[in-house]
């Protein structure tokens, strides 16, 4: 059973197309990976899961349980359990970390969240989530609280990326127990190191799906540049 | 109920703790309207205190190399709904002392109050002063509140104050402090106020970093929102080798509200820096979709990003 589907999602920003006729289905407790390189639109599809502003569809349908989700709001999303770590996390002055971590719906303690994100409670559950966190630090947190959320579906949005990322293991023990709480997860990278770590995974090109299968399957089809939609000119990525 | 007990409800309201009048070891003053009411010193401060024909005057010393171990903590209130008080204080740190005071003021039912503070503050050489001092206005933004002060920091000394008014209604507020800082000297100024209704916030800093090597910090936080109006100016003159100074303002702004920042820098020497950095603006929507992707509605969310920025 699908627990998000997107029909044939057409959007533009500024006179530009970036999804054209996208259509993607995440199962029900499946990690699935979205690969694609920078420009693509996977963050675009990413905050249009979520519902954030200037992001809705042109037209196309959007079902989250079987319920179509285009018109609500973002809390109404989450209250039906989306939630999203985003590639750039917000900061907050005088919001404790420990604070952040119980937010809303939040059923996971926030020590054990720290520790699947490799952070010692200790440490941080007193500090401000503001900008005297590096970005490293503050991405773990993002992903500690979508994990403290359990949600249906966790859209990680390049986990991976920026300074101080995350290591592999960590961003594998993160979906492990994703996993485990029967959450969906759409897991945006461009890095087959982490894609391989999912059940699925799809490349988007040229605004839509070109390819959905097993991790490995997918990078097969770059490697040996079968994309159909550009034949591996603009979807190629040297990392895979 | 009469005055003494009103103003401890209020004080109450506002998060101050009524036994502290009754603490042999921490030193206070309370003034209501222009009567001082109760008031205690400790080893090594001494306290002069006089009723004067608008209010009160004071003389605060604290005898070098004391190091107070409690806050001393003074409250100024006016329980009616009309009334005046001018508040005069002199205060001194003698060299290598150290203090921390907490002022509380605090006009609950404030209709037509006026409420004027002339401070001048010097602190010794290597010398450290906290001053924080907390407002509550009641609801009916009668109050109009004019805080002044000029200090003065000896070489190596410290000053450090932070304004919060958060709770209720401001008023018309007019603060105007002014604070030279000598070599190795370190000021930090901190503001903070939440304005409602037709409230009429004026903030008005100004450090002079002019000893060697001297350090400053002016920061800023603002809400306003229905018609309030919000106007800071943080003024930061750089004119000795080595003096850092920064002026930071962020300022939200909800409704009709009207908001202004005013960061002035002035270098005069070569080898010091002066930076500033000022935001008004609605609230930021990455915050605002961040915290709803965790199911918060959007008005929960608004209110958490602005009591975390006046926290």
């Amino acid at each position: 059973m699908n627990i998000l589907e997107l029909c044939d999602i057409f959007y533009s920003a500024t006179g530009r197309e970036i999804l054209s006729g996208l259509t993607l289905c995440v199962e029900t407790g499946e990690v699935h990976a979205l690969l694609g390189t920078n420009g693509t639109g996977k963050s675009t599809l990413a905050g249009m899961i979520m519902g954030c502003h200037g992001y809705s569809p042109v037209s196309g349908e959007i079902y989250f349980a079987g319920t179509l989700i285009n018109d609500l709001k973002i809390h109404e999303r989450a209250r039906l359990g989306i939630s999203m770590a985003w590639q750039e996390p917000a900061r907050f002055e005088s919001l404790r970390v420990r604070d952040y971590l119980t937010l809303g719906a939040a059923t996971e303690k926030p020590e054990s969240s720290l520790r699947l994100v490799g952070m010692d409670p200790s440490r941080y559950l007193d500090r401000m989530v503001d900008r005297s966190l590096s970005g490293g630090e503050r991405k773990r947190i993002e992903l500690a609280s979508v994990l403290a959320l359990q949600p249906k579906l966790a859209i990680l949005d390049e986990p991976d990326s920026g300074i101080d990322m995350l290591s592999t293991d960590d961003i594998l023990r993160v979906l492990d127990h994703l996993r485990s709480g029967q959450s969906a997860v759409l897991l945006i990278t461009h890095r087959y190191e982490i894609a391989a770590a999912a059940d699925r995974a799809s490349q988007i090109c040229g605004g839509k799906i070109v390819c959905t299968g097993s991790p490995t399957e997918v990078a097969a089809v770059f490697k040996s540049r079968k994309c159909i939609s550009c034949d591996g000119e603009a979807c190629i990525d040297e990392r895979v | 109920m009469n005055e003494f007990e009103e103003l401890m409800t209020a004080l109450g309201a506002a998060g101050g703790d009524r036994e502290i009048l009754q603490n042999q070891d921490v030193a206070h003053l309370l003034v209501i309207g222009q009567r001082i009411v109760s008031s205690r010193s400790v080893p090594g401060l001494a306290v002069e205190s006089y009723e004067t024909e608008g209010g009160v005057r004071l003389k605060i010393r604290l005898s070098e190399g004391v190091h107070l171990t409690t806050p001393v903590h003074t409250c100024f209130g006016i329980v009616h709904r009309e009334g005046d008080q001018q508040i005069d204080i002199d205060v001194a740190l003698e060299r290598n002392s150290s203090a921390c005071f907490i002022a509380h003021c605090l006009f609950p039912n404030a209709d037509r109050v006026r409420h004027c503070m002339d401070a001048h503050v010097e602190i010794g050489e290597g010398a450290s002063m906290e001053y924080h001092e907390r407002h509550y206005h009641g609801p009916y933004g009668g109050v109009e509140v004019v805080p002044k002060a000029t200090v003065r920091i000896g070489r190596g000394g410290r000053y450090t104050s932070d304004f919060t008014l958060t709770d209720g209604r401001v008023g018309r507020l007019a603060i105007d402090y002014e604070v030279d800082a000598s070599e190795d000297a370190v000021v930090e100024l901190t503001a903070r106020v939440f304005g409602h209704g037709s409230d009429d916030i004026r903030i008005r800093e100004r450090v002079v970093l002019g000893g060697l090597n001297a350090r400053g910090i002016i920061k800023t936080r603002i809400a306003v929102e229905d018609d309030a109006l919000a106007e800071v100016t943080g003024i930061t003159e750089g004119n000795a080798a080595g003096a850092r100074g920064h002026v930071d303002c962020m300022e939200i702004i909800r409704d009709r509200a009207v908001a202004k920042a005013i960061p002035i820098v002035s270098v005069t020497h070569p080898q010091a820096k002066v930076t500033h950095e000022a935001a008004i603006g609605s609230v930021d929507r990455h915050q605002m979709e961040t915290l709803m992707a965790h199911g918060l509605a959007p008005e929960e969310a608004v209110d958490i990003i602005v009591k975390g920025m006046l926290a």
